[in-house]
């Protein structure tokens, strides 16, 4: 089934064109990973996703499960299943995370027709989802990120992506600034919470965090084109030889693999 | 302006729900002030001697005093003759009990939100109610007398206690403090008066409510508490007004005196009318606050939470005269609009091992001004004192402003005197942060200025938490769209 419908998408900042005329389309059950050098375009496409602001659409369409996205509100693509996996997730202090986690999923539930979550329910669920992240539980009474190290910061991202179950997962970057060990939870947590019904966009520099989630596809971002997509291997090609041979002139750019 | 701030703008409007004027017959003089208006207030209240010539006293040294212009807060001049300075519902006959009141009055605090039947026990508040210039019921006084706690309007504690007046009245504020507090010692018309004897823990909280009604009239009421020896006191006030396009003038006065071991805890939660969004009408707060620890081991902390007033000037402050004793200031002030607030705190060390702590937390949105104006002194008498102060401002949008005036003095070498302060901007990546979980702009505003402010609303007795929480939801409600 198809999830997500990018076709011919064009967005940038105050005038400035970032990406280009882009399609990619993702059934449900998929991993995708988009791969690119720096200023490609790659968290423009996750911020545009998502609903920032400060991004101006100026062509093309969006499709999530048949419905306009870029239509949505951000509130509602998320509660529609949209999540994104924040590069730098924000801290705000004094709220306390469990709160702010709750309030998130009662938003999600109720906005699917189902009735909120007790506390002493989602306590439950919370204790349920921390084991598959190995994230401490005390990090959850502590304000939303606040204090947080770097990695913490990432794995209470996919915490939260857990406990949200979203339909489309979008990770940007989550593998950067991850020592070798929180890289390995994270990528374990994504992995356990991969189903027939739900995909993912995996936004990363690197090879290496497709060691731990395997990608179904995987398509090249330069100038806010994608120029070529293939299986996993493609990713080794990349670690190998670079993004340089793509741009050459010889390269065509390819359409979305799907 | 961009379009992040857009959003901030439009979040800017929203509904004062206490706006309603109640039809209560009142008696009220015509608008005035002379030596014969503070004499027949005194008169009408049948006032002792003494206190007759106390606020006369304070009514002629007013006359030779002159407004303060210190403060950052910009309104024209007041006409301090085009005011009311007495008005009260119109009795029908003495209230035997409180089934008796006006019931129109009882539906007034009814809306309030505050019970003033006594079947309601079960919020455990005791509350004396005071209506423009009077107050009107004080409910539990009974189960309170049982413990020898005098909690009763200002009015009663005149005739019923008269040397306790007597003993204390001025004795923090001086009737000559200020200009302020010498017009409000002239012609205060009531108040809370509240005495816990020595050794007596409270059992319930205190609270007072204040409402102007009657259009044009001025509220100066004045709240005088006594904790004795040992004793511990949590009190609480709360205060709404009507919407009207004039300005109104409260100019209130509180005196708080902690004995030897004695701790009272002050909080406040003020929502007077702040005038619409262009700043036209709304109450001036002109308000002097001042706890005395004049015992050893004593304990002051003021606690406030103010959303509302145009102009709102206030700086409950703690003289820490026993040695050990301990002041607190933890403040969240609110302007939105056209609001302006010039309000902190003084803590006064005097003496020895003297400690206070000041949380001051500012939010300016619309074209909110907020100003933060504190003095810490420690005097060559407090040694080994200790101040902490963390004075945070967050702002909203662009056209809003924070400011901080903060001045130490310390007179010994030792102690310790420490300063936090941090401006921040609501973020519109936090919104986004909280957007992308699913969570409304609306509720995301919400939860991060509760968050910003949750070291004070950690203060405040808890049902009053959650009332605070929702006032400032209300106040910045439709804020950012």
């Amino acid at each position: 089934m198809e999830l997500l419908d990018i076709r011919n998408l064009s967005a940038g900042v105050e005038g400035r064109p970032i990406l280009k005329n882009l399609s990619l389309s993702l059934n449900a059950g998929e991993v995708h990973a988009i791969m690119g050098p720096n200023g490609s375009g790659k968290s423009t496409l996750a911020g545009v996703l998502a609903g920032r602001t400060d991004y101006e659409v100026t062509g093309g369409s969006v499709l999530f499960q048949g419905a306009d996205l870029l239509a949505m509100k951000p509130e509602d693509r998320a509660r529609a299943g949209v999540f994104l996996a924040f590069q730098y997730p924000v801290e705000i202090p004094g709220v306390n995370s469990t709160y702010f986690l709750r309030a998130a999923l009662n938003e999600c539930r109720k906005a699917r027709g189902e009735s909120e979550l007790a506390p002493i329910e989602f306590l439950k669920l919370v204790k349920q989802k921390s084991k598959i992240l190995q994230l401490d539980p005390a990090l959850l009474n502590r304000p939303v990120n606040e204090g947080f190290s770097g990695g913490e910061k990432k794995r209470n991202e996919i915490f939260q992506m857990a406990v949200l179950e979203p339909r489309l997962a979008i990770l940007d970057e989550t593998d950067s600034g991850l020592d070798i060990d929180a890289l390995k939870a994270v990528a374990g947590g994504v992995n356990k919470l991969r189903r027939p019904d739900n995909a993912a966009l995996v936004i990363t520099h690197y090879q290496r965090l497709l060691n731990y989630i395997v990608p179904d596809f995987v398509h090249v971002l330069v100038d806010g084109q994608i120029v070529r997509s293939g299986g996993k291997e493609l990713a080794l090609t990349l670690e190998a030889r670079g993004y340089d041979w793509l741009t050459e002139p010889a390269a065509a750019p390819a359409g979305a693999a799907s | 302006m961009d379009a992040t701030t857009d959003t901030i703008e439009s979040f800017v409007n929203s509904d004062y729900k206490y706006g309603f004027v109640s039809d209560i017959q009142t008696d009220a003089f015509a608008p005035g002030l002379s030596e014969n208006t503070v004499r027949r207030i005194s008169e009408i209240k049948g006032e002792p001697d003494f206190l007759r010539e106390w606020r006369l006293k304070a009514y002629r040294h007013w006359l030779t005093m002159t407004e303060p212009h210190w403060p950052n807060v910009h309104y024209p001049p007041i006409d301090y003759q085009a005011y009311i300075y007495y008005a009260a519902a119109r009795e029908k006959k003495k209230l035997g009990s409180l089934d008796e009141v006006d019931p129109e009055l009882r539906r007034t605090f009814e809306k309030l939100g505050i019970s003033l039947d006594e079947q309601k026990r079960l919020s455990g508040v005791a509350v004396d109610a005071v209506l423009d210039s009077v107050s009107v019921a004080t409910t539990f006084k009974e189960e309170l007398a049982r413990q020898g706690i005098i909690f009763c309007s200002f009015s009663e504690a005149v005739k019923n206690h008269p040397d306790l007046v007597r003993k204390y009245l001025g004795t923090v504020v001086p009737a000559n403090d200020n200009f302020f507090a010498a017009l409000n010692s002239a012609v205060f018309s009531d108040g809370s008066f509240c005495y816990i004897p020595k050794g007596v823990r409270c059992p319930m909280e205190l609270s007072t409510y204040f409402r102007i009604n009657t259009a044009g009239s001025g509220q100066f009421e004045r709240t005088l508490l006594i904790a004795d020896e040992g004793s511990q006191v949590s009190y609480l006030e709360g205060c709404t007004a009507p919407m009207r396009d004039t300005n109104q003038l409260h100019a209130a006065v509180v005196e708080l005196i902690a004995m030897e071991n004695a701790s009272i805890k002050y909080s406040t939660v003020q929502n007077w009318y702040p005038g619409d969004k262009d700043g036209k009408g709304g109450i001036y707060n002109f308000v002097t606050k001042r706890g005395k620890c004049a015992g050893r081991n004593s304990k002051i902390s003021w606690t406030q939470v103010e959303t509302g007033s145009s102009i709102t000037w206030k700086y409950p402050s703690v003289l820490l005269l026993g040695d050990n004793s301990t002041g607190e200031f933890y403040s969240v002030a609110l302007t939105n609009h056209k609001q302006q607030a010039d309000t902190g705190t003084k803590m006064v060390h005097v003496g020895k091992n003297t400690r206070s702590t000041i949380v001051s937390k500012g939010i300016s949105a619309g074209r909110g001004q907020n100003s933060y104006r504190g003095l810490v002194k420690i005097l060559k008498s407090a040694t080994n004192s200790r101040n902490y102060s963390q004075c945070d401002s967050l702002l909203m949008g662009d056209r809003c402003g924070a400011h901080t005036f903060p001045y130490v003095e310390v007179r010994n070498s030792s102690s310790t005197v420490e300063h936090e302060a941090c401006t921040s901007k609501i973020g519109e990546d936090q919104i986004f942060y909280c957007n992308q979980r699913g969570v409304s702009t609306q509720d995301a505003v919400n939860m991060i200025v509760n968050g910003y402010c949750k070291e004070v609303f950690q203060q405040l007795p808890m049902e009053f938490a959650v009332e605070a929480q929702k006032l400032l939801g209300v106040s910045l409600e439709g804020s950012v769209g």
